[in-house]
């Protein structure tokens, strides 16, 4: 038993009937109580609770601050290679995508690591397309080996891997991996990706059920926001992060709101669902009053205005001062990138944004030592 | 008022603070020097602990204020152990808050674990104080193996819900030969003071300080509510009773009885 056999009996349409359907009342009775089903959750998400976005955003801003307190936490990505076997129409790295790809050799993974620390950046999340032949499981194991030189916390946004492969990367301080399903649409999923192994939904859907069978410490939800109803997509994350809840206790969990622009250009994708930045704060709220121990994060995908007016109200992760190309801290480049940065501050710059909103910006909360299966490796000493 | 005395170290202050979740480092210094505490924990995933600028680290700095390092974020008793013997290396303190939450939803302590490495700890000289569930009989056993306090939880951490626990507190408060430190959940002074009353020896705060719009002053309320708890304690309640009073008419049935 996996997640994809509880989502297989939902049928898409009549979910997203079900959340149109909402009224104010259900709203708010969703918001008088302290433990959301998923009925409520579907009424926060729904059309009729756009009427309530201020209480929404007054219980989450109280309940996030409780759990949270003043803090947010600093993380960046590193791109390690644009190499990708997928065609997935969305996405700057798709294979078909005539651009220059390349992979970074462990000499410019330790240029990219001394780039970014000028910033006191503790936590890393390592990223690279799909191409198991060239970042492939030893490649992640030696840019681990080399990121636990620089850095506290380690996690992957790569190819969804095995079990077996994630208790492997254990030992090489994996502290997280982020696994976006995209869509939660079974039978839509094969119109976006048309080639590679990303075709498999279930091996995808399934991921999160192996790492956490694997004792990763926090697994990353999320959905490609723009592809489908964004409401239906929501009511399914979250149904995965309570079904992986009540079966992984261990477990921490994170949500991601990667969200898709409507293009002007004639190259690009445009998504038949997008979603305005209102859509986007009413759904970080409606997490938030479903889960208030759940980490929510906001990559620089969002524009730097947005990203400091939602930063109270539930948001407790954040980039700072992201490239998104292989190589991009030491040489930066427009045209390698996977997606469009549109808070494009520096780090120094997030981080006197964060404090002057009275928040305090966390780079480290993790040390790589209390992971048990470093304990007694070099890394654990050496980097107290 | 008696002081109160851990493992030989003597706290004129019954309040302890958490140095999480404040807006800045510099707010929670002003915090904890209003709230006259003497005893912070400090989280050591948070901490560069060999590192001498650590913003939480040097603003912890003043003579009085000592540290007290808690293994937040370990999920067994090897990474306790591990975690607390780094920390002793690094920080020069053989004091630790244990803790071992291995469900990070409502961060409840580990039981079993926890017995584990503290016994393991103190054989290894550790000053152990270790956080757990408002069990009686956990209590003792931590106790048989020599640990230097208990830390019993009011309510789920960050709450804010104060004494949910309270029935267990009472007997574990009544029974123990080790301070007994409230720990999580205490969300406003009253319910510190209240912990005091009933006799605990301490309350740990970290929210309700931090997160309040003005945590110098929430500090300095905590001061007060614990002082004026610990005062209340010590001056014995007057005791709370509505059953008999001198013009109760039962009074010439209870002397016809008794007198006859």
């Amino acid at each position: 038993m996996t997640f994809y056999d509880t989502i297989l009996p939902y049928d898409w349409e009549q979910t997203r009937a079900m959340i149109a359907a909402k009224t104010p009342a259900d709203v708010e009775r969703a918001l008088s109580t302290d433990r959301l089903t998923m009925d409520d959750f579907a009424a926060l998400v729904s059309p009729a609770a756009e009427g309530y976005l201020s209480e929404m955003a007054t219980r989450s801003y109280a309940i996030t601050r409780r759990r949270f307190g003043n803090a947010i936490q600093l993380y960046l990505p590193l791109y390690l290679s644009n190499i990708c076997q997928n065609q997935c129409v969305y996405c700057g790295f798709n294979c078909t995508n005539k651009i220059h790809r390349t992979i970074l050799t462990p000499e410019q993974i330790h240029a990219e690591a001394q780039a970014i620390k000028q910033y006191p950046f503790q936590h890393i999340l390592l990223v690279t397309g799909e191409a198991p032949h060239s970042s492939s499981l030893e490649y992640l194991a030696e840019a681990m080996r080399i990121m636990q030189q620089y850095f506290q916390q380690i996690s992957l946004e790569v190819q969804p891997l095995d079990t077996d492969q994630y208790l492997y990367l254990k030992d090489f301080g994996l502290h997280a991996v982020y696994v976006y399903q995209e869509t939660y649409n079974r039978l839509r999923y094969p119109r976006y990706h048309l080639r590679g192994r990303k075709t498999d939904y279930r091996y995808r859907l399934e991921t999160p059920d192996r790492l956490c069978e694997a004792g990763v410490h926090k697994v990353g939800l999320g959905n490609l926001i723009g592809l489908e109803d964004w409401r239906t997509e929501a009511y399914f994350t979250a149904l995965h992060l309570r079904y992986l809840e009540n079966r992984y206790w261990r477990t921490k969990y994170s949500i991601a709101f990667p969200r898709l622009r409507p293009y002007e250009g004639e190259d690009g994708f445009n998504p038949d669902h997008p979603a305005t930045e209102r859509n986007l704060t009413q759904l970080i709220c409606a997490y938030r009053l479903l889960s208030e121990d759940v980490e929510l994060s906001l990559s620089t995908r969002e524009s730097a205005s947005y990203r400091d007016r939602i930063l109270p109200f539930g948001i407790t992760v954040i980039s700072a001062g992201s490239k998104t190309t292989p190589g991009g801290y030491t040489a930066p480049s427009h045209e390698l990138e996977q997606w469009e940065i549109n808070d494009g501050r520096s780090a120094a710059q997030v981080e006197a944004a964060v404090r002057a909103k009275g928040f305090d910006p966390v780079w480290k909360d993790w040390s790589l030592f209390m992971q048990q299966e470093m304990i007694g490796s070099d890394a654990a000493t050496s980097h107290l | 008022m008696k002081p109160l005395v851990i493992a030989g170290k003597t706290f004129n202050s019954r309040l302890f603070v958490g140095t999480g979740k404040f807006s800045s480092s510099e707010m929670m210094s002003r915090a904890i020097e209003a709230s006259g505490c003497e005893l912070v924990t400090v989280a050591l995933k948070r901490v560069e602990m060999e590192n001498p600028q650590d913003d939480i680290l040097s603003h912890l700095k003043a003579p009085h204020i000592n540290l007290l390092p808690n293994t937040s974020g370990v999920r067994n008793a090897k990474e306790a152990v591990f975690a607390a013997q780094l920390a002793r290396e690094a920080l020069g303190t053989n004091w630790l808050k244990l803790e071992i939450h291995p469900d990070p939803r409502y961060l409840m302590p580990d039981p079993i674990e926890v017995l584990k490495a503290a016994e393991e700890l103190v054989k290894d000289g550790f000053i152990v104080m270790p956080y757990i569930h408002a069990d009686p009989v956990l209590c003792k056993r931590l106790e048989e193996v020599g640990v230097a306090c208990v830390m019993p939880l009011g309510a789920p951490i960050g709450s804010n819900k104060g004494l949910e626990t309270k029935e267990f507190l009472r007997i574990i408060i009544e029974q123990s030969n080790v301070p007994v430190v409230v720990d999580a959940g205490i969300g406003t002074p009253s319910q510190a003071a209240a912990a005091l009353e009933m006799g605990a020896d301490a309350v740990l705060v970290n929210t309700a300080i931090a997160v309040a719009s003005d945590p110098v002053a929430m500090g300095q309320a905590f001061r007060l509510a614990v002082e004026a708890g610990r005062m209340a304690y010590e001056a014995k309640l007057a005791p709370v009773g509505h059953e008999a009073s001198a013009t109760s008419p039962i009074l010439p049935l209870l002397d016809d009885l008794l007198n006859h």
